[in-house]
């Protein structure tokens, strides 16, 4: 049972936050789309398809951030073999590659009247879209082993070399002058839009962030949930007298 | 003679008494890029202009071929293991792998690719410019496929897999490497995109062996 120790300790935690966490993300989740969609002026050049802005920005750092966090726990997951972070990482890919798609999707759709196109070969465009095929391969490593130890391992070295996709999408902009614009929010000099529009994006950044500690929780504590069913059939198995059985 | 040339050596032996692979790699890399005359037209100014894009991307194809045996002959029959026991580090097997793979695929490919280019009538200009960042690509190429061949070694449908994992961290390889070949044909400087293509392949020589020792280390755990 010692295999459990630290996941029922996170699992203890994890409980105890749950509620808080899903309220706070309920709560800034209404606030922002209230903000985004309502109470935000619409803006002087793009009208109101700027508000598709406030779901495609935060889905683009979510999907940044989930990558890196997938890359961190799978770090520790193979210097310290530690179970809990392995069970982190591979329960951040597809969350990470929704929040991807969503980007991907979100970014057409804004792109079709401001661009005149749904897609364009950007720099910006291609690396996010490398992004959710690394996440793909990613999940698809992880299930293509016999041995599900194994494809964690193989699945937690993938993401460790598809790390250097991350800086790339983060500077794109500044390396190749193309199509998409540059960094507004994050950079020097402070943000470069207006406070009105800012808020409504931080609310729903904070949303998405929460979104993700939630749907984390939920998809790590199923996937204890399933190895305890496994541990507990095969311990009835062996009851039953399995010994004689090849 | 260091381990490294006794391993680059036993493994081009092996390539040469089993022949078919470096054929079979030249082979489909001559077909697929006779089909695309078919497909987009035989109009010469098409072909011209997409000539370095179809060259890069059958390439790529093309050594993606061959990965999944770069391990797995050695895995399934133990020699694998057996050569995590020599004290010779993974990594420097892996490397010897690797410049064994460049030698039997790479080099094959880059030997074909003026002949293609002339079918496809590529602009003299460009010659140059596409065999020197073959020469630089190809290679990274081969070690970006060391890492995903290592990690997909006894997994179910290896073969597609590799693909899948190594084809988008090739990306930037076709991008520099069409790129090059693209601007000289246009009579622009090609030197920043190569010195990249260089950069990339430093990166991968330096990146490469150790991820993919990495993940022997595993698969033969």
């Amino acid at each position: 049972m010692h295999r459990f120790a630290n996941p029922a300790r996170f699992l203890r935690i994890a409980s105890a936050l749950f509620p808080w966490v899903s309220v706070l993300c309920a709560l800034s989740l209404a606030a922002g789309l209230w903000f985004a969609l309502a109470a935000s002026p619409a803006d002087y050049q793009q009208g109101d398809s700027v508000r598709i802005m406030y779901v495609h920005v935060p889905a683009a750092w979510m999907g940044m951030f989930c990558y890196s966090a997938m890359a961190l726990f799978s770090a520790v997951a193979l210097i310290w073999k530690h179970p809990l972070a392995d069970l982190l990482a591979r329960a951040t890919a597809p969350i990470g590659a929704a929040f991807t798609f969503l980007c991907l999707v979100s970014g057409s759709l804004w792109g079709r009247p401001m661009w005149g196109t749904w897609w364009a070969w950007d720099a910006r465009l291609t690396s996010m879209l490398i992004l959710l095929f690394l996440y793909l391969g990613y999940m698809a490593l992880a299930d293509a082993f016999d041995d599900p130890e194994r494809g964690r391992k193989s699945a937690a070295i993938l993401a460790l070399v598809g790390f250097v996709n991350v800086p790339v999408i983060k500077w794109s902009v500044d390396w190749w002058n193309t199509l998409h614009q540059p960094a507004s929010v994050i950079k020097r000099g402070g943000p470069a839009i207006d406070s009105s529009m800012l808020l409504p994006l931080l609310l729903m950044a904070i949303g998405f962030q929460l979104y993700y500690v939630v749907v984390l929780i939920l998809r790590v504590r199923a996937e204890i949930a399933e190895a305890k069913i496994r541990t507990l059939r095969l311990a009835a198995i062996h009851a039953a007298g399995g010994d004689d059985s090849p | 003679m260091t381990r490294f040339q006794t391993l680059v050596a036993r493994d081009l032996r092996l390539a040469l008494r089993q022949g078919a692979d470096s054929i079979l790699v030249v082979g489909f890399f001559v077909i697929t890029v006779a089909l695309f005359p078919f497909g987009i037209g035989p109009e010469a100014g098409t072909l011209t202009r997409v000539a370095p894009g179809i060259l890069w991307v059958t390439a790529l194809l093309a050594s993606m071929l061959s990965l999944d045996r770069l391990f797995q002959a050695d895995w399934e029959d133990g020699s694998l293991e057996l050569l995590l026991l020599t004290p010779t580090p993974l990594e420097v097997v892996v490397a010897a792998k690797v410049t064994a793979h460049w030698l039997t695929t790479g080099l094959p490919l880059l030997v074909a690719t003026p002949v293609l280019a002339l079918l496809l009538g590529l602009e003299p200009e460009g010659y140059m410019t596409l065999l020197t960042g073959m020469a630089l690509g190809t290679p990274a190429l081969s070690l970006l496929g060391a890492i995903g061949a290592a990690l997909v070694l006894g997994a179910r449908r290896g073969g597609v897999l590799v693909a899948l994992l190594v084809l988008p961290l090739a990306v930037p390889v076709l991008i520099f490497g069409a790129g090059a070949v693209d601007a000289a044909v246009q009579g622009l400087d090609a030197t920043a995109s190569l010195e990249i293509l260089g950069a990339i392949l430093l990166a991968t020589l330096l990146l490469g062996p150790v991820a993919a020792a990495a993940a022997l280390r595993q698969a033969l755990e």
